[in-house]
């Protein structure tokens, strides 16, 4: 009765029940709370992956910046909802305030001039160079002793200039505009590039955008992070003061702790899925409209699809700033998840090709297996390590339990994740390359 | 039966075929020219001859023996030399270096064969030690052809080895094409220069849309009326 | 005699740790060319490489150390090194075989290859914390300075110091007979023109009869050694940790880019281009000052063009500058 063939009709449903079948199984085995920690994690990475998919599968995007721009997002978290720092900001306000009118005028100096000396063949980079070299000079003498004064104000705890105390779910969309705005930029100029070298380039470019978050502290607090990001909801302390929950624990006959911090992932993976329904929703119409088909033709015949008149590098500018605001989105929630913004955290494996491998392992072009993929690759992420102390415990009974090789093993399980994220995508790709959820041929 | 002969060739790159029933042959010391408008299938079938594209019918015979199922690199050794249409040297590499790469896979000494193609083509001594891609398209295409000439082969095809090229040049280049004929070489070749290649070929094959449409000896098919309209400009 | 001291200060502080750190970048660069050049692809694997790389080399070095043979003065690891590129050579050939060769057989575009050679960077990544963990792990032994500053100090009676560390002299020598080692096989073998005529273009060199498995399986092993080499170089110059290995990918790949990807001699001009550009532009240039200006001057900033902290950032913003300026490189890279 479950042959093939009801298989591959039903594919996506039946894949989605054999996650939710693990996620339960975590759930009586190790515990409900882990359950659901990996579940709110596995919502966030699913719609990053949806954001590489946009890029990617939509339009044959290869951008290894998404590292970038999730930690944009989360940036925005801490300018949209930490409190803002008033002595910080008549310490050195000004400062901040006339750097950023001289990089402005910089950057307008430099677009103004641009097209005038553009055919001057030898001097026009140096010309160029030399305006952003009078800019920097100008910055380092106004902006810096702006920078200098906010830092000292009381370092250990804000240093900085906080940020403009709004609910922090107004971050979300904040968070996916800077994306966007960054991503444009980073479009015009880089979107021209060939396939690997768009990859070189953007993996660099988020690699500056980590360092500028940790290094620019008068913004960011840089590595001593921002702790205490206020929540969208309720803390567990209060509800465990709260008669009503009490009661609701009471009758589930759950301890109020336990309770309580279930409710909150609870709480955060409502939210979340909100957020991925009406995302892919928004994806699923793109795809089918005109414009989805459109980018369809672009993405298997770039050629073609320019000789019938269609603006290929204004198309691919569009998708790359949309992908990049679905992630920032992303990278928003997940600072919200945290409660805090930690910048440090942000590694390329983690980020970046992570969620590429989710993308490949779920399917290209295919918003479910983007969706799906974020799931799958997360619980490995997750799981591999308990998986793999399970096994080599298992498979090591036999041994002495003091044996230095027992032990070196049981010390390695916790790069099993690696190791198996690796295996996992190298195995897909040369054997199923369409992915868990293969993209449907549509005309 | 000729010393080459690609027999009832058809094939194409995918699922249409370019090539249709297409028959081509050449004999040692001749010179064979394959003539035909833009598209109608010359390179493919000096492809299929050379086994860098599957056949579906028809077979290739090499000195009597069927070479259809060898690889290109193995045809090479049997005695096969072939000059592509385009990309047909290595630009970032001295053109002394292109010669020895044209004999790569002979093992004795190849010193002879290098003063050999000196002989044949004297400026490519003086540019030995510069990038073939820095050459003229002339000097370049004598390159070529030097590459291919390093296995002394029995059988040396090329894919119009006068494309882009001044008319001295050209002319210079049949001469050049007949001496190696004269040494017992059996030429195939492709020309876009009908005319001129007709009139030193021993026979000549008119290809349109991958079918035989004409075969003759050079002579003939420059007096034949339908060849001068149809491919020869009218004169 | 001010301006000795300034060409010492400058020696000590630049002029070696550049040419030690280029000699590391231009070692990795000229195996992400190499694998660029031949197979066509970007990839991601190699900062993984260099640290399996080492890693055998570290764990040999342990083994002859425990067994105490050395060759003092000169570090143990150097000694190790040979069975670190054999089995590094085994590993990536073996990894060639299970993985890319199915894809090259496939004739998969560059940008597949790069996503495989992120699936062969996470597997190694893996492995290599799995069999040495991701701690530092220190291997060097023999003697620590050639040159020390001190001693120098008192020689000559200069203000400034010029010392030279035995792994900076090490890696500096090793660099240079590695590339001309490299060079002599590109250009002056029938395998190694092989291979660059593989690069240049690869339907005339099969019609040549170079055979493509061959060329393939050298690059292979070529870019294993000078990936140990560079590895254990690093390891020995600064210390083994693996993650460190994953941030060297960007410096390198920088390095491979602006001299032009696909060229060798790119790479090795990319590599000291980025290594000096690092050090020159985050340079401390408060002593030059201090010795060139009058007597008397006294100041008050460290004299920079960026904090330290810039360091690394250097070689990804000129990485994106070439990329979006220049593409092709300075050298016009595509064939070795
Ligand atoms: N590599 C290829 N793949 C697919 N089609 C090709 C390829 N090369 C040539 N063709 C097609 O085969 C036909 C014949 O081409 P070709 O043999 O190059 O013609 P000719 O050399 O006579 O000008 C043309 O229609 C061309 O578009
Ligand atoms: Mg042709």
């Amino acid at each position: 009765m479950f042959d093939s063939g009801f298989y591959e009709k039903h594919r996506a449903p039946i894949l989605f029940t054999v996650m939710a079948g693990l996620l339960i199984l975590v759930g009586f085995i190790q515990s409900w709370g882990v359950s659901l920690t990996i579940l709110n994690l596995c919502l966030i990475s699913a719609i990053m992956a949806l954001g590489v998919n946009i890029q990617w599968g939509y339009a044959g995007l290869f951008n290894v910046g998404v590292m970038g721009f999730a930690a944009l997002g989360g940036l925005a978290g801490v300018l949209v909802s930490m409190p803002p720092v008033s002595e910080a900001w008549q310490a050195g306000g000004l400062g901040i305030l006339s750097g950023l009118l001289i990089t402005f005028g910089t950057v307008m100096a430099c677009l103004l001039v641009w097209p005038r000396i553009k055919h001057i063949n030898r001097w026009r980079y140096w010309i160029v160079f030399g305006i952003i070299l009078s800019g920097y000079a100008l910055l380092r003498v106004f902006f810096d002793p702006g920078v200098d004064a906010i830092e000292s104000i009381d370092p250990s705890v804000t240093g900085y200039l906080g940020g403009l105390g709004l609910p922090i779910l107004v971050a979300w969309p904040v968070g996916a505009l800077f994306a966007a705005g960054v991503a444009f930029v980073i479009g015009k100029i880089a979107l021209g590039l060939r396939s690997d070298y768009l990859a070189i380039a953007t993996l660099g470019i988020s690699e500056i955008i980590i360092f500028f978050i940790k290094n620019e502290e008068w913004l960011t607090r840089g590595v001593k992070n921002v702790n205490g990001l206020p929540r969208p909801v309720p803390y567990e302390v209060d509800l465990q003061q709260a008669v009503w929950f009490q009661d609701l624990a009471m009758s589930l006959g759950m301890p109020v702790d336990d309770a309580s911090s279930i409710f909150v992932k609870l709480c955060y993976a409502l939210l979340f899925m909100v957020v991925i329904a009406v995302l892919l929703w928004l994806s699923e119409t793109a795809l089918r409209s005109p414009w989805g088909r459109m980018m369809r033709s672009i993405r298997d015949n770039e050629t073609a699809a320019a000789a019938m008149g269609k603006d290929v590098t204004w198309q691919h500018l569009r998708v790359f700033v949309l992908g990049s605001a679905v992630i920032g989105l992303a990278g928003a929630m997940l600072t919200t998840l945290d409660g805090q913004f930690t910048p440090v955290g942000y590694q390329p494996l983690r980020f970046t090709f992570l969620i590429w491998v989710m993308v490949i392992i779920g399917g290209s072009g295919n918003n479910w297996g983007a969706v799906l993929g974020g799931f799958f690759i997360w619980f490995f992420w997750i799981e591999a390590e308990p998986i793999g102390l399970w096994l080599i415990e298992t498979l090591t009974t036999g041994m002495d339990p003091t044996s230095p090789i027992r032990a070196h093993l049981l010390e390695g399980a916790a790069h099993m994740r690696l190791m198996t994220v690796g295996i996992i995508l190298l195995v897909a790709l040369r054997y199923a390359p369409e992915g868990l959820i293969p993209e449907r041929k549509r005309l | 039966m000729s010393f080459l002969l690609g027999q009832q060739m058809t094939g194409g790159y995918g699922a249409a075929d370019i090539l249709h029933d297409c028959t081509i042959g050449v004999e040692r010391g001749e010179i064979a020219v394959i003539v035909g408008p833009n598209g109608a299938g010359k390179s493919t079938a000096m492809k299929a001859v050379f086994g860098m594209m599957p056949l579906r019918h028809g077979q290739v015979l090499f000195d009597g023996e069927d070479v259809s199922g060898l690889r290109p690199e193995e045809r090479v050794k049997k005695g096969m030399g072939f000059v592509p249409q385009t990309h047909n040297v290595f630009t970032s590499m001295s053109v002394e270096e292109n010669l020895e790469m044209g004999a790569f896979i002979r093992d004795d000494n190849i010193q002879d064969s290098i003063a050999q193609v000196y002989d044949l083509f004297p400026i490519l001594k003086q540019k030995r030690r510069q990038p073939a891609g820095e050459l003229s398209g002339g000097q370049r295409q004598q390159v070529a052809v030097g590459r291919a000439l390093m296995t002394h082969p029995k059988v040396l095809m090329l894919d119009e080895p006068t494309a882009g090229v001044s008319p001295i040049v050209m002319d210079e280049l049949f001469d050049r094409i007949i001496e190696i004929a004269r040494l017992d070489v059996a030429i195939l070749m492709v020309e876009q220069n009908a005319k001129q290649a007709l009139e030193i070929a021993d026979t000549g094959y008119v290809l349109v849309q991958g079918h035989n449409k004409f075969t003759d000896s050079g002579e003939a098919l420059l007096a034949n009326p339908e060849v001068r309209r149809a491919f020869l400009g009218g004169v | 005699m001010d301006v000795l001291n300034v060409i010492t200060l400058l020696g000590n502080f630049l002029i070696v740790p550049g040419l030690t750190y280029g000699s590391q970048l231009a070692l990795g660069a000229l195996g992400v060319t190499l694998v660029y050049g031949v197979l066509r692809f970007s990839n991601f694997a190699h900062g993984e490489t260099m640290a399996f790389g080492a890693m055998i080399t570290i764990l040999v070095t342990w083994l002859l150390q425990a067994s105490e043979i050395s060759i003092q003065p000169l570090p143990t690891a150097l000694l190790a090194m040979p069975v670190g590129i054999a089995v590094t050579v085994l590993f990536t050939l073996g990894m060639d075989r299970l993985v890319y060769r199915y894809h090259r057989e496939r004739k998969a575009s560059p940008v597949i290859f790069l996503i495989v050679s992120i699936g062969v960077m996470f597997f190694m990544g893996g492995l290599i914390r799995f069999i040495i963990g991701p701690g530092d792990q220190i291997f060097f032994d023999g003697t620590r300075f050639i040159l020390k500053a001190r001693e120098f100090k008192e020689t000559t009676g200069l203000n400034e110091g010029l010392s030279l560390k035995m792994t900076q002299a090490v890696t500096i020598v090793t660099a240079i007979v590695i590339v001309a080692l490299l060079f002599w096989f590109l250009n002056h073998t029938r395998t190694g023109k092989s291979m660059r005529a593989y690069s240049d273009n690869e339907n005339l060199a099969l019609l040549s009869g170079i055979n493509p498995n061959k060329v393939v399986l050298i690059t292979w092993v070529l870019v294993a050694a000078l990936a140990t080499v560079a590895g254990t170089l690093y390891g020995l110059d600064k210390s083994f940790k693996p993650f460190v290995y994953m941030q060297l990918l960007l410096p390198i790949f920088a390095s491979a880019i602006v001299g032009g990807v696909g060229n060798p001699l790119g790479a090795i001009a990319g590599g000291y281009i980025i290594a000096f550009s690092e050090l020159i532009l985050t340079f401390a240039y408060k002593r030059v000052v201090l010795y060139l200006a009058p007597e008397g001057t006294e100041i008050d900033s460290l004299v920079q063009f960026l904090g330290t902290d810039y360091k690394i950032a250097v070689s990804f913003i000129i990485l994106v500058i070439v990329l979006i300026i220049r593409p092709t490189g300075l050298f016009r890279g595509k064939t070795l």
